[in-house]
């Protein structure tokens, strides 16, 4: 019987009296778990980044806009009937805030689109009509000055809030705030400047936009389209994550009665975004996981590399098999040996390719400028993957070598 | 004295395509521990599949072989590996030891696979190695010993797990006179103090320096005498 220190001992030496094929054979795997690991990491970097940014839009948040939702999921006005773009009122959001129960806040918003001039530079952004709550709806704060009341709201002043993107590109050196901007012929001045969001999971810039008064803007931007009243959008805030579909269904109904439609006629869509939140995720995780497998490839091949270096290993070595069987080894013992020789190679590759794949995986996301995600859970996989590849493609070699006449390879030269 | 090896009707046939060679047609001898014997015979007469049948190497087709009070022919494949390991001490014509591993190394091989201690048996490898004159070299390998010194390594290898039969084949084939007069002149010392040996030769004068000849042909015994005291005396000078 032999005792398991001298069994690895033996093995490592095996591998140490050939360092050149012994590394080479183990970067196949090496390859392969840096890739895996590589890949996997820089799929559910990217699936981070995607639940983050969508997240930025405003946790537990539901949008009311008007127009039925296809089936594709987007949204078109639906013509006749009388639902139109302008099928969103005022009333219908006060309507939400006093009858539906568990609704943190409703804000209504109108949006429109305008030149904004200032100081000799001038921009396109989105210009968003919207009362005080709109930034507790959006999980959105202020960077610098103030945003208005809801007196200011109420009187139609002239003040704007800048969107990050906006403030740099018509005060680059100055402090925006108490400047004057220039928009559809009238004189805003600038009270604050909104924190900086980032892009949306949908690759729009959240920071191009400037927050006005709701009927500032009805008023004076958006000119006489549609009824004096109509909004574009409705942001209704749950008051937590759990009852966000209760309220949906609350919402719906509502705006229903209101409505006069029917389930399947409505003129108006509910978006939930954390069923776009999951939806997107699911997403990005079948490229995570289609990443994942064709590395899984490469530790495949590199799996077949240990097999045939191990079968060479086995015919170079079967005058010592003989003999080692002839001082008594027991086919449990060579097995072993052998077994274990491929288990180490593939082991030893899977804890140089899990660093590589660490290192190269940081490399990417920072190229690519996502977050770096590395879990344990992943990183102990990869080790227990190239050690069952090890143990699966070793089998065959061992057991070759195992099984060998003692007297037959005695005579082998 | 008491019964090492004791062989009753061994026959072994092996099939080369449609023939059946009888490379062993019903055997049966004797040898008492403390022996010195050795089986001759020209190639094709049996005597290397009487060796690796002897050391545990391979199994009778028919007949009964008793070696240390062990029916060779009843064990599993693993109770020949430990029957090997315990009770025979394998010398090869071209000593066959490991190249990668150095002569203290090389004698503790055997030991390994009986479970020695690590402590206990470098210590009985470097006294083993001593007790053949390689005191100095145990660090040595395989390559940087000379063929005789090579031989006396495997001979401290067949003894490390203390067998009660050592089992030679040609084990002075790839010597020169000398040297393998050197050898024989060993095997003559450890058969003094008391090792069962069995020596599978087709070299006259390896032979007359047993106690015993038995020479094979075809498969059978086909005689079985004692060696003269004179012919063992010349063979080692």
């Amino acid at each position: 019987m032999m005792r398991t220190s001298d069994l690895i001992a033996s093995a490592a030496r095996a591998l140490r009296s050939n360092p050149l094929r012994s590394a080479l054979t183990a970067l196949g795997v090496i390859i392969g778990v840096a890739s895996v690991v590589a890949m996997v990491a820089l799929g559910s970097g990217a699936q981070a980044q995607v639940e983050r940014s969508i997240a930025s839009l405003g946790s537990n948040l539901l949008i009311v806009v008007p127009g039925a939702q296809r089936s594709g999921g987007g949204v078109r006005a639906q013509a006749g009937a009388g639902g139109g773009w302008d099928a969103l009122t005022l009333g219908d959001a006060e309507a939400i805030a006093a009858q539906v129960e568990n609704v943190a806040v409703v804000a209504p918003s109108q949006r429109a689109r305008t030149q904004v001039i200032a100081g000799g530079l001038n921009w396109n952004p989105q210009v968003e009509g919207v009362t005080p709550a709109y930034l507790e709806a959006r999980d959105w704060r202020i960077a610098q000055g103030r945003m208005f009341d809801e007196t200011e709201e109420r009187q139609a002043r002239r003040v704007i809030v800048l969107g990050a993107t906006v403030a740099n590109e018509l005060f680059p050196n100055v402090d925006p705030v108490g400047q004057t901007a220039r928009m559809a012929g009238g004189a805003y001045e600038v009270i604050g400047v909104l924190e900086s969001k980032g892009q949306s999971g949908f690759g729009m810039d959240q920071d191009d936009i400037v927050l006005a008064p709701l009927t500032t803007v009805k008023r004076r931007v958006s000119g006489r389209r549609g009824r004096g009243d109509s909004v574009s959008q409705i942001s209704v805030k749950a008051v937590n994550e759990g009852v966000l579909s209760a309220v949906q269904q609350d919402v719906e109904t509502l705006l229903r009665q209101r409505h006069r439609t029917r389930e399947g006629e409505d003129d108006f869509t509910v978006q939930n975004l954390s069923s776009i939140t999951q939806t997107a995720a699911q997403t990005t995780q079948v490229f995570t996981y289609l990443l994942g497998g064709i590395s899984a490839v490469s530790l495949l091949v590199g799996g077949i590399g240990i097999m045939n270096i191990m079968l060479v290993s086995v015919t170079e070595r079967t005058r010592e098999i003989g003999l080692r069987k002839a001082l008594g080894a027991r086919q449990s013992d060579i097995l072993h040996q052998f077994g274990l020789e491929a288990v180490t190679l593939s082991v030893a590759g899977g804890i140089i390719g899990l660093t590589i794949g660490v290192a190269g995986a940081w490399l990417m996301t920072s190229l690519f400028n996502l977050p770096l995600v590395i879990s344990p859970l992943n990183a102990g996989m990869a080790i227990a993957f190239s050690g069952a590849v090890g143990v699966v493609f070793g089998a065959y070699p061992a057991w070759r070598a195992a099984r060998l006449d003692p007297i037959e390879a005695l005579r082998r030269e | 004295m008491a019964l090492l090896v004791d062989a009753r009707g061994l026959v072994k046939l092996y099939r080369m395509g449609e023939e059946t060679v009888h490379a062993l047609d019903g055997v049966s001898f004797t040898i008492a521990r403390g022996d010195y014997c050795a089986i001759v015979g020209p190639s094709g007469s049996g005597k290397s599949t009487m060796m690796n049948i002897i050391g545990g190497l391979d199994t009778p087709t028919e007949g009964k072989l008793v070696i240390d009070g062990a029916d060779i022919g009843a064990m599993s494949d693993a109770e020949l590996a430990q029957f090997r390991n315990r009770a025979i001490g394998f010398i090869f014509q071209s000593f066959n030891l490991l190249p990668r591993l150095t002569a203290l190394e090389n004698v503790e091989l055997p030991m390994i696979y009986g479970g020695v201690e690590p402590k206990a048996r470098r210590e009985r490898a470097a006294a083993l190695l001593q007790r053949v004159g390689l005191g100095e070299r145990m660090g040595h390998r395989p390559t940087q010993l000379s063929g005789g010194q090579q031989q006396r390594v495997a001979i401290a290898r067949a003894l490390a797990g203390k067998p009660p039969l050592l089992l030679a084949d040609e084990p002075t084939g790839a010597l020169d006179t000398t040297t393998g007069a050197e050898i024989m002149a060993l095997f003559d010392e450890l058969n003094r103090e008391g090792v069962t040996i069995i020596v599978v030769t087709h070299d006259h004068e390896v032979a007359a320096a047993a106690r015993r000849t038995i020479e094979m042909r075809d498969g059978r015994i086909v005689s079985d005498r004692l060696n003269e005291r004179s012919a063992r005396h010349d063979a080692h000078v």
